[in-house]
Protein backbone atom coordinates (compact mmCIF):
# COMPACT_ATOMS: atom_id res chain seq x y z
CA UNK A 1 0.00 0.00 0.00
CA UNK A 2 2.92 2.37 0.54
CA UNK A 3 3.72 2.82 -3.12
CA UNK A 4 0.22 3.68 -4.34
CA UNK A 5 -0.14 6.09 -1.43
CA UNK A 6 3.23 7.69 -2.14
CA UNK A 7 2.33 8.36 -5.76
CA UNK A 8 -0.68 10.57 -4.92
CA UNK A 9 1.28 13.65 -3.87
CA UNK A 10 3.55 13.82 -6.94
CA UNK A 11 0.48 13.60 -9.21
CA UNK A 12 -1.20 16.39 -7.26
CA UNK A 13 1.97 18.42 -7.55
CA UNK A 14 1.96 18.00 -11.35
CA UNK A 15 -1.67 19.14 -11.48
CA UNK A 16 -0.95 22.17 -9.29
CA UNK A 17 2.03 22.97 -11.50
CA UNK A 18 -0.06 22.81 -14.65
CA UNK A 19 -2.82 24.97 -13.16
CA UNK A 20 -0.27 27.49 -11.88
CA UNK A 21 1.54 27.56 -15.24
CA UNK A 22 -1.72 28.20 -17.07
CA UNK A 23 -2.78 31.01 -14.76
CA UNK A 24 0.65 32.66 -14.67
CA UNK A 25 0.82 32.24 -18.42
CA UNK A 26 4.47 33.26 -18.62
CA UNK A 27 6.87 30.64 -19.93
CA UNK A 28 9.86 32.61 -18.60
CA UNK A 29 8.64 32.04 -15.04
CA UNK A 30 6.89 28.68 -15.12
CA UNK A 31 6.65 26.72 -18.37
CA UNK A 32 3.67 24.45 -18.94
CA UNK A 33 3.91 20.69 -18.45
CA UNK A 34 3.35 20.03 -22.14
CA UNK A 35 6.47 21.99 -23.08
CA UNK A 36 8.68 20.01 -20.65
CA UNK A 37 7.41 16.50 -21.34
CA UNK A 38 8.42 16.46 -25.05
CA UNK A 39 11.97 17.39 -24.05
CA UNK A 40 12.10 14.46 -21.62
CA UNK A 41 10.55 12.12 -24.19
CA UNK A 42 13.23 12.99 -26.74
CA UNK A 43 16.37 12.59 -24.62
CA UNK A 44 18.63 12.08 -27.61
CA UNK A 45 17.70 15.30 -29.40
CA UNK A 46 20.21 18.15 -29.29
CA UNK A 47 19.37 21.08 -27.00
CA UNK A 48 20.56 24.58 -27.97
CA UNK A 49 23.71 23.11 -29.51
CA UNK A 50 25.00 21.69 -26.21
CA UNK A 51 24.18 18.10 -27.08
CA UNK A 52 21.26 15.94 -25.96
CA UNK A 53 20.05 15.17 -22.42
CA UNK A 54 21.58 11.71 -22.65
CA UNK A 55 24.89 13.08 -23.88
CA UNK A 56 25.08 15.68 -21.10
CA UNK A 57 23.97 13.16 -18.47
CA UNK A 58 26.77 10.80 -19.54
CA UNK A 59 29.29 13.63 -19.38
CA UNK A 60 28.17 14.49 -15.84
CA UNK A 61 28.17 10.84 -14.79
CA UNK A 62 31.69 10.39 -16.09
CA UNK A 63 32.89 13.29 -13.94
CA UNK A 64 31.05 11.98 -10.90
CA UNK A 65 32.45 8.51 -11.52
CA UNK A 66 36.02 9.81 -11.65
CA UNK A 67 35.70 11.96 -8.50
CA UNK A 68 33.84 9.23 -6.66
CA UNK A 69 36.45 6.58 -7.47
CA UNK A 70 39.30 8.79 -6.31
CA UNK A 71 37.39 9.55 -3.08
CA UNK A 72 36.68 5.86 -2.50
CA UNK A 73 40.28 4.84 -3.17
CA UNK A 74 41.59 7.29 -0.58
CA UNK A 75 38.79 7.38 2.00
CA UNK A 76 38.38 3.62 2.56
CA UNK A 77 42.04 2.80 3.37
CA UNK A 78 42.34 6.00 5.41
CA UNK A 79 39.12 5.20 7.28
CA UNK A 80 40.21 1.62 8.00
CA UNK A 81 43.49 2.98 9.38
CA UNK A 82 41.74 5.58 11.53
CA UNK A 83 39.14 3.14 12.81
CA UNK A 84 41.71 0.44 13.56
CA UNK A 85 44.58 2.40 15.11
CA UNK A 86 43.83 4.89 17.87
CA UNK A 87 47.25 6.45 17.42
CA UNK A 88 46.74 7.02 13.70
CA UNK A 89 43.26 8.39 14.44
CA UNK A 90 44.75 10.85 16.95
CA UNK A 91 47.23 12.08 14.36
CA UNK A 92 44.78 12.58 11.48
CA UNK A 93 41.43 13.31 13.12
CA UNK A 94 41.94 17.02 13.95
CA UNK A 95 42.92 17.80 10.38
CA UNK A 96 39.88 15.97 9.04
CA UNK A 97 37.56 17.81 11.44
CA UNK A 98 39.04 21.15 10.36
CA UNK A 99 38.61 20.48 6.64
CA UNK A 100 35.23 18.80 6.81
CA UNK A 101 32.96 21.85 7.39
CA UNK A 102 34.26 23.60 4.25
CA UNK A 103 31.64 23.07 1.52
CA UNK A 104 33.19 21.40 -1.55
CA UNK A 105 32.12 24.34 -3.74
CA UNK A 106 34.06 26.79 -1.57
CA UNK A 107 37.13 25.09 -3.02
CA UNK A 108 36.01 26.14 -6.51
CA UNK A 109 38.38 29.07 -7.04
CA UNK A 110 41.31 27.12 -5.60
CA UNK A 111 40.37 24.11 -7.70
CA UNK A 112 40.56 26.22 -10.84
CA UNK A 113 43.83 27.79 -9.74
CA UNK A 114 45.39 24.40 -9.05
CA UNK A 115 43.89 22.24 -11.76
CA UNK A 116 42.81 24.92 -14.29
CA UNK A 117 39.36 24.91 -15.87
CA UNK A 118 37.98 21.62 -17.11
CA UNK A 119 37.50 18.12 -15.84
CA UNK A 120 40.30 18.07 -13.27
CA UNK A 121 38.98 20.93 -11.18
CA UNK A 122 35.47 19.44 -11.32
CA UNK A 123 36.74 16.01 -10.32
CA UNK A 124 38.53 17.65 -7.39
CA UNK A 125 35.30 19.24 -6.13
CA UNK A 126 33.32 16.02 -6.59
CA UNK A 127 36.07 14.13 -4.79
CA UNK A 128 35.73 16.47 -1.81
CA UNK A 129 31.97 15.97 -1.75
CA UNK A 130 32.15 12.18 -1.74
CA UNK A 131 35.25 11.87 0.44
CA UNK A 132 33.92 12.77 3.89
CA UNK A 133 30.78 10.62 4.02
CA UNK A 134 32.81 7.61 2.85
CA UNK A 135 35.59 8.30 5.33
CA UNK A 136 33.33 8.86 8.35
CA UNK A 137 31.23 5.79 7.64
CA UNK A 138 34.33 3.64 7.14
CA UNK A 139 35.74 4.78 10.50
CA UNK A 140 32.39 4.13 12.14
CA UNK A 141 32.07 0.72 10.52
CA UNK A 142 35.55 -0.38 11.58
CA UNK A 143 35.06 0.87 15.15
CA UNK A 144 31.80 -1.02 15.52
CA UNK A 145 33.33 -4.38 14.52
CA UNK A 146 32.62 -6.97 17.21
CA UNK A 147 35.74 -7.60 19.25
CA UNK A 148 34.96 -11.32 19.31
CA UNK A 149 35.29 -11.54 15.50
CA UNK A 150 38.82 -10.17 15.68
CA UNK A 151 39.76 -12.46 18.57
CA UNK A 152 38.35 -15.53 16.84
CA UNK A 153 40.51 -14.72 13.82
CA UNK A 154 43.59 -14.21 16.01
CA UNK A 155 43.13 -17.49 17.86
CA UNK A 156 42.72 -19.25 14.51
CA UNK A 157 46.10 -17.93 13.45
CA UNK A 158 45.26 -14.88 11.33
CA UNK A 159 47.97 -12.24 10.95
CA UNK A 160 47.06 -8.57 11.45
CA UNK A 161 46.92 -8.17 7.69
CA UNK A 162 44.51 -11.10 7.41
CA UNK A 163 42.42 -9.76 10.29
CA UNK A 164 42.10 -6.48 8.40
CA UNK A 165 41.28 -7.99 5.01
CA UNK A 166 39.17 -10.96 6.11
CA UNK A 167 37.41 -9.64 9.20
CA UNK A 168 37.55 -5.87 9.59
CA UNK A 169 36.85 -4.93 5.99
CA UNK A 170 33.98 -7.36 5.38
CA UNK A 171 32.60 -6.72 8.88
CA UNK A 172 32.56 -2.98 8.24
CA UNK A 173 31.34 -3.30 4.66
CA UNK A 174 27.63 -2.59 5.28
CA UNK A 175 28.50 0.71 6.94
CA UNK A 176 31.11 1.50 4.30
CA UNK A 177 28.48 0.82 1.65
CA UNK A 178 26.15 3.32 3.34
CA UNK A 179 29.03 5.80 3.11
CA UNK A 180 29.38 5.07 -0.60
CA UNK A 181 25.66 5.61 -1.16
CA UNK A 182 25.62 8.92 0.71
CA UNK A 183 28.92 9.93 -0.87
CA UNK A 184 27.63 9.25 -4.36
CA UNK A 185 24.51 11.31 -3.66
CA UNK A 186 26.59 14.28 -2.58
CA UNK A 187 28.99 13.81 -5.49
CA UNK A 188 26.01 13.96 -7.84
CA UNK A 189 24.92 17.25 -6.28
CA UNK A 190 28.46 18.58 -6.51
CA UNK A 191 28.84 17.83 -10.21
CA UNK A 192 25.84 19.99 -11.11
CA UNK A 193 27.26 22.94 -9.21
CA UNK A 194 30.81 22.26 -10.43
CA UNK A 195 29.53 22.49 -14.00
CA UNK A 196 28.49 26.07 -13.32
CA UNK A 197 32.15 26.98 -12.90
CA UNK A 198 33.57 29.15 -15.67
CA UNK A 199 35.04 27.35 -18.65
CA UNK A 200 32.61 24.45 -18.64
CA UNK A 201 30.91 23.55 -21.93
CA UNK A 202 28.93 20.39 -21.19
CA UNK A 203 27.08 18.41 -18.55
CA UNK A 204 23.58 18.63 -17.05
CA UNK A 205 24.60 21.49 -14.75
CA UNK A 206 26.01 23.44 -17.67
CA UNK A 207 22.90 22.68 -19.73
CA UNK A 208 20.55 24.21 -17.14
CA UNK A 209 22.67 27.32 -16.73
CA UNK A 210 23.10 27.73 -20.49
CA UNK A 211 19.35 27.34 -21.07
CA UNK A 212 18.78 30.09 -18.50
CA UNK A 213 20.81 32.51 -20.62
CA UNK A 214 18.27 31.98 -23.39
CA UNK A 215 15.27 32.05 -21.07
CA UNK A 216 14.45 28.45 -22.03
CA UNK A 217 12.78 27.45 -18.76
CA UNK A 218 11.38 24.19 -20.09
CA UNK A 219 14.91 22.98 -20.82
CA UNK A 220 15.97 23.93 -17.29
CA UNK A 221 13.13 21.97 -15.74
CA UNK A 222 13.71 19.00 -18.05
CA UNK A 223 17.36 19.08 -16.99
CA UNK A 224 16.41 19.26 -13.31
CA UNK A 225 14.04 16.31 -13.66
CA UNK A 226 16.78 14.30 -15.40
CA UNK A 227 19.17 15.14 -12.57
CA UNK A 228 16.59 13.97 -10.05
CA UNK A 229 15.80 10.74 -11.88
CA UNK A 230 19.46 9.79 -12.17
CA UNK A 231 19.97 10.56 -8.48
CA UNK A 232 17.04 8.34 -7.48
CA UNK A 233 18.16 5.57 -9.85
CA UNK A 234 21.61 5.38 -8.30
CA UNK A 235 20.25 5.52 -4.77
CA UNK A 236 17.94 2.63 -5.67
CA UNK A 237 20.86 0.72 -7.14
CA UNK A 238 22.94 1.17 -4.00
CA UNK A 239 20.01 0.12 -1.82
CA UNK A 240 19.26 -3.03 -3.77
CA UNK A 241 22.88 -4.12 -3.56
CA UNK A 242 22.69 -3.42 0.18
CA UNK A 243 19.66 -5.70 0.53
CA UNK A 244 21.33 -8.49 -1.42
CA UNK A 245 24.87 -8.43 -0.05
CA UNK A 246 24.31 -7.25 3.48
CA UNK A 247 21.15 -9.11 4.43
CA UNK A 248 22.97 -10.18 7.61
CA UNK A 249 23.25 -6.60 8.79
CA UNK A 250 21.66 -6.11 12.20
CA UNK A 251 21.25 -9.87 12.56
CA UNK A 252 24.69 -10.62 14.03
CA UNK A 253 24.29 -13.24 16.69
CA UNK B 1 48.69 -31.68 25.23
CA UNK B 2 49.92 -31.01 28.72
CA UNK B 3 49.36 -27.50 30.00
CA UNK B 4 51.20 -26.24 33.08
CA UNK B 5 50.15 -22.96 34.68
CA UNK B 6 52.64 -21.68 37.24
CA UNK B 7 52.09 -18.89 39.82
CA UNK B 8 49.91 -17.02 37.40
CA UNK B 9 48.33 -13.72 38.39
CA UNK B 10 46.58 -10.94 36.53
CA UNK B 11 46.05 -7.38 37.68
CA UNK B 12 43.91 -5.04 35.59
CA UNK B 13 44.56 -1.32 35.72
CA UNK B 14 41.39 0.73 35.30
CA UNK B 15 41.13 4.03 33.47
CA UNK B 16 41.58 5.91 36.77
CA UNK B 17 44.81 4.04 37.53
CA UNK B 18 43.18 1.77 40.10
CA UNK B 19 44.61 -1.74 40.29
CA UNK B 20 42.09 -4.58 40.27
CA UNK B 21 43.48 -8.06 40.88
CA UNK B 22 41.59 -10.64 38.82
CA UNK B 23 43.63 -13.79 39.35
CA UNK B 24 46.11 -14.65 42.06
CA UNK B 25 48.64 -17.47 42.42
CA UNK B 26 47.03 -19.90 40.01
CA UNK B 27 48.85 -23.23 39.82
CA UNK B 28 47.27 -25.82 37.63
CA UNK B 29 48.30 -28.73 35.45
CA UNK B 30 46.00 -29.89 32.69
CA UNK B 31 46.75 -33.43 31.57
CA UNK B 32 46.74 -34.60 27.96
CA UNK B 33 43.24 -35.43 26.69
CA UNK B 34 41.72 -34.23 29.92
CA UNK B 35 38.33 -32.55 30.17
CA UNK B 36 38.78 -29.84 32.77
CA UNK B 37 36.01 -27.51 33.89
CA UNK B 38 36.76 -24.19 35.51
CA UNK B 39 33.94 -23.15 37.78
CA UNK B 40 33.42 -20.06 39.85
CA UNK B 41 31.14 -17.15 40.61
CA UNK B 42 30.74 -14.30 38.12
CA UNK B 43 33.74 -12.02 38.04
CA UNK B 44 36.13 -14.58 39.55
CA UNK B 45 38.48 -14.27 36.58
CA UNK B 46 37.72 -17.62 34.93
CA UNK B 47 37.25 -16.02 31.52
CA UNK B 48 40.45 -14.03 32.07
CA UNK B 49 42.32 -17.26 32.77
CA UNK B 50 41.02 -18.77 29.54
CA UNK B 51 41.89 -15.64 27.55
CA UNK B 52 45.44 -15.73 28.89
CA UNK B 53 45.81 -19.38 27.84
CA UNK B 54 44.40 -18.44 24.41
CA UNK B 55 47.06 -15.74 24.11
CA UNK B 56 44.49 -12.92 23.98
CA UNK B 57 45.67 -11.47 27.30
CA UNK B 58 49.03 -11.52 29.02
CA UNK B 59 49.52 -12.54 32.64
CA UNK B 60 50.92 -9.98 35.08
CA UNK B 61 53.16 -12.62 36.66
CA UNK B 62 53.69 -16.34 36.19
CA UNK B 63 53.90 -18.49 33.11
CA UNK B 64 52.12 -21.08 31.03
CA UNK B 65 53.92 -23.99 29.47
CA UNK B 66 52.53 -26.12 26.68
CA UNK B 67 54.28 -29.49 26.59
CA UNK B 68 57.25 -27.85 28.28
CA UNK B 69 57.42 -24.81 25.99
CA UNK B 70 56.54 -21.33 27.19
CA UNK B 71 53.38 -19.92 25.64
CA UNK B 72 53.46 -16.51 23.99
CA UNK B 73 50.47 -15.20 22.06
CA UNK B 74 47.83 -17.21 20.19
CA UNK B 75 48.96 -20.70 19.24
CA UNK B 76 47.70 -22.89 16.44
CA UNK B 77 47.61 -25.79 18.84
CA UNK B 78 44.99 -24.05 20.99
CA UNK B 79 41.57 -23.01 19.69
CA UNK B 80 38.97 -20.99 21.54
CA UNK B 81 35.19 -21.08 21.44
CA UNK B 82 33.37 -18.01 22.67
CA UNK B 83 29.99 -17.63 24.33
CA UNK B 84 28.34 -15.84 21.41
CA UNK B 85 28.75 -13.42 18.50
CA UNK B 86 31.69 -15.44 17.28
CA UNK B 87 30.58 -16.50 13.81
CA UNK B 88 31.34 -14.16 10.92
CA UNK B 89 27.82 -13.15 9.87
CA UNK B 90 28.81 -12.44 6.24
CA UNK B 91 30.27 -15.90 5.72
CA UNK B 92 28.22 -19.02 5.10
CA UNK B 93 28.46 -21.89 7.55
CA UNK B 94 31.08 -23.65 5.41
CA UNK B 95 33.05 -20.43 4.89
CA UNK B 96 33.08 -19.95 8.65
CA UNK B 97 34.38 -23.44 9.33
CA UNK B 98 37.05 -23.06 6.66
CA UNK B 99 38.35 -19.75 8.05
CA UNK B 100 41.21 -21.07 10.16
CA UNK B 101 42.52 -23.27 7.35
CA UNK B 102 42.19 -20.41 4.90
CA UNK B 103 44.37 -18.04 6.94
CA UNK B 104 46.85 -20.85 7.47
CA UNK B 105 47.23 -21.08 3.70
CA UNK B 106 45.86 -24.56 3.03
CA UNK B 107 44.76 -24.86 -0.60
CA UNK B 108 41.14 -24.57 -1.50
CA UNK B 109 40.08 -28.12 -2.28
CA UNK B 110 41.90 -29.54 0.69
CA UNK B 111 40.51 -27.02 3.18
CA UNK B 112 36.94 -27.39 1.92
CA UNK B 113 37.18 -31.15 2.33
CA UNK B 114 38.56 -30.76 5.86
CA UNK B 115 35.86 -28.24 6.79
CA UNK B 116 33.12 -30.54 5.47
CA UNK B 117 34.47 -33.37 7.56
CA UNK B 118 34.05 -31.36 10.76
CA UNK B 119 30.73 -29.93 9.69
CA UNK B 120 29.61 -33.53 9.33
CA UNK B 121 30.94 -34.32 12.81
CA UNK B 122 28.65 -31.68 14.35
CA UNK B 123 25.75 -32.81 12.14
CA UNK B 124 25.35 -29.66 10.05
CA UNK B 125 26.37 -30.85 6.58
CA UNK B 126 23.04 -29.83 5.08
CA UNK B 127 23.45 -26.24 6.31
CA UNK B 128 26.81 -25.44 4.71
CA UNK B 129 25.39 -22.74 2.44
CA UNK B 130 23.33 -21.02 5.14
CA UNK B 131 24.29 -17.76 6.80
CA UNK B 132 24.69 -17.76 10.60
CA UNK B 133 21.59 -15.65 11.24
CA UNK B 134 19.47 -18.40 9.70
CA UNK B 135 20.59 -20.88 12.38
CA UNK B 136 19.40 -21.44 15.93
CA UNK B 137 21.68 -20.67 18.88
CA UNK B 138 22.63 -24.32 19.32
CA UNK B 139 23.45 -24.72 15.65
CA UNK B 140 25.62 -21.61 15.68
CA UNK B 141 27.66 -23.02 18.55
CA UNK B 142 28.03 -26.30 16.67
CA UNK B 143 29.46 -24.34 13.76
CA UNK B 144 31.84 -22.59 16.16
CA UNK B 145 32.96 -25.99 17.47
CA UNK B 146 33.48 -27.30 13.92
CA UNK B 147 35.47 -24.18 13.03
CA UNK B 148 37.72 -24.61 16.06
CA UNK B 149 38.23 -28.34 15.39
CA UNK B 150 38.97 -27.82 11.69
CA UNK B 151 42.41 -26.36 12.43
CA UNK B 152 43.15 -29.57 14.35
CA UNK B 153 44.30 -28.00 17.59
CA UNK B 154 45.32 -30.27 20.44
CA UNK B 155 43.45 -28.20 23.02
CA UNK B 156 40.04 -26.51 22.98
CA UNK B 157 39.23 -23.59 25.24
CA UNK B 158 35.53 -23.04 25.73
CA UNK B 159 34.22 -19.91 27.43
CA UNK B 160 30.67 -20.63 28.63
CA UNK B 161 29.86 -21.84 25.12
CA UNK B 162 26.36 -22.95 26.04
CA UNK B 163 25.63 -20.06 28.38
CA UNK B 164 23.29 -18.32 25.96
CA UNK B 165 21.25 -21.43 25.13
CA UNK B 166 17.98 -22.65 26.62
CA UNK B 167 18.17 -25.50 29.15
CA UNK B 168 17.07 -28.25 26.75
CA UNK B 169 19.44 -27.29 23.95
CA UNK B 170 22.15 -26.92 26.54
CA UNK B 171 21.76 -30.48 27.78
CA UNK B 172 21.77 -31.77 24.22
CA UNK B 173 24.92 -29.80 23.40
CA UNK B 174 26.64 -31.16 26.52
CA UNK B 175 25.95 -34.73 25.38
CA UNK B 176 27.17 -33.93 21.87
CA UNK B 177 30.33 -32.31 23.20
CA UNK B 178 31.02 -35.43 25.23
CA UNK B 179 30.71 -37.48 22.04
CA UNK B 180 33.02 -35.16 20.15
CA UNK B 181 35.55 -35.24 22.95
CA UNK B 182 35.46 -39.04 22.97
CA UNK B 183 35.99 -39.16 19.19
CA UNK B 184 38.68 -36.49 18.89
CA UNK B 185 40.50 -36.86 22.24
CA UNK B 186 41.24 -33.15 22.58
CA UNK B 187 42.34 -31.56 25.81
CA UNK B 188 39.38 -29.37 26.79
CA UNK B 189 39.28 -26.44 29.19
CA UNK B 190 35.68 -25.50 29.74
CA UNK B 191 34.63 -22.42 31.69
CA UNK B 192 31.16 -22.40 33.17
CA UNK B 193 29.25 -21.07 36.13
CA UNK B 194 26.82 -23.99 36.08
CA UNK B 195 27.69 -26.68 38.63
CA UNK B 196 25.46 -29.18 36.87
CA UNK B 197 27.22 -28.63 33.56
CA UNK B 198 30.65 -28.97 35.16
CA UNK B 199 29.81 -32.21 36.95
CA UNK B 200 28.23 -33.64 33.80
CA UNK B 201 31.21 -32.90 31.57
CA UNK B 202 34.46 -32.81 33.49
CA UNK B 203 37.17 -35.22 34.51
CA UNK B 204 38.15 -32.67 37.13
CA UNK B 205 36.53 -29.44 38.23
CA UNK B 206 38.69 -26.50 39.25
CA UNK B 207 36.67 -24.37 41.65
CA UNK B 208 37.84 -20.78 41.86
CA UNK B 209 37.19 -18.32 44.69
CA UNK B 210 35.59 -14.94 44.25
CA UNK B 211 37.69 -12.10 42.88
CA UNK B 212 40.61 -12.22 42.93
CA UNK B 213 40.28 -15.78 41.63
CA UNK B 214 42.38 -18.43 43.39
CA UNK B 215 42.11 -22.19 43.14
CA UNK B 216 39.86 -23.20 46.03
CA UNK B 217 39.79 -26.90 45.31
CA UNK B 218 40.20 -29.33 42.46
CA UNK B 219 37.38 -31.87 42.49
CA UNK B 220 37.86 -35.16 40.61
CA UNK B 221 34.74 -36.50 38.87
CA UNK B 222 36.36 -39.41 37.05
CA UNK B 223 34.77 -42.14 39.15
CA UNK B 224 31.44 -41.23 37.55
CA UNK B 225 31.40 -43.03 34.15
CA UNK B 226 30.20 -41.40 30.88
CA UNK B 227 27.50 -40.85 29.76
CA UNK B 228 26.66 -39.54 33.19
CA UNK B 229 23.32 -39.95 34.80
CA UNK B 230 22.42 -36.72 36.53
CA UNK B 231 20.39 -38.56 39.12
CA UNK B 232 22.94 -41.21 40.14
CA UNK B 233 24.35 -41.21 43.63
CA UNK B 234 27.92 -40.15 42.80
CA UNK B 235 26.72 -37.35 40.56
CA UNK B 236 24.49 -35.92 43.26
CA UNK B 237 27.20 -36.21 45.91
CA UNK B 238 29.81 -34.45 43.81
CA UNK B 239 27.31 -31.83 42.80
CA UNK B 240 26.48 -31.14 46.45
CA UNK B 241 30.15 -30.93 47.38
CA UNK B 242 30.89 -28.44 44.58
CA UNK B 243 27.83 -26.39 45.50
CA UNK B 244 29.08 -26.21 49.07
CA UNK B 245 32.44 -24.97 47.80
CA UNK B 246 30.94 -22.09 45.92
CA UNK B 247 27.98 -21.51 48.24
CA UNK B 248 26.88 -17.97 47.94
CA UNK B 249 27.74 -18.02 44.24
CA UNK B 250 25.54 -18.83 41.28
CA UNK B 251 24.52 -22.47 40.97
CA UNK B 252 21.90 -22.76 38.24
Amino acid sequence: MRRPLGIILPILLLIVWEIAAQSINNQFILPRLETVVPVLLAPTVDILGTGSLVHNALVSLERVGAGFLVALAIAIPLGVGMGWSQRFDAIVDTTIQLLRPIPPLAWGPLAIAWFSVGINSMVFIIFLGAFFPILLNTIDGVKSIKKTWVEVAQTLGASERQVLSKVVLPGASPTIWTGLRVGFGIAWMCVIAAEWLPGTTSGLGYLTLYAYNFGQMHYIIAGMITIGIIGIAFDFLFRSVEDRWFCWRGLER
Amino acid sequence: MKLAIRDLSKVFVTGTGEKVPALEGINLTVEDEEFLCILGPSGCGKTTLLRIIAGLDTPTTGSIQVDGEALSGPSRRIAMIFQEYSLFPWRTVLENVVFGLEVQGMDREERLAAARKYLDLVGLSSFEKNLPYELSGGMRQRVAVARALATEPTALLMDEPFGALDAQTRNLMQTELQEIWRKTRKTILFVTHSVDEAVFLADRIVVLTERPGRVREIVPVKKCPHPRDRTCRDFVDIRRHVLDLISGGSSD
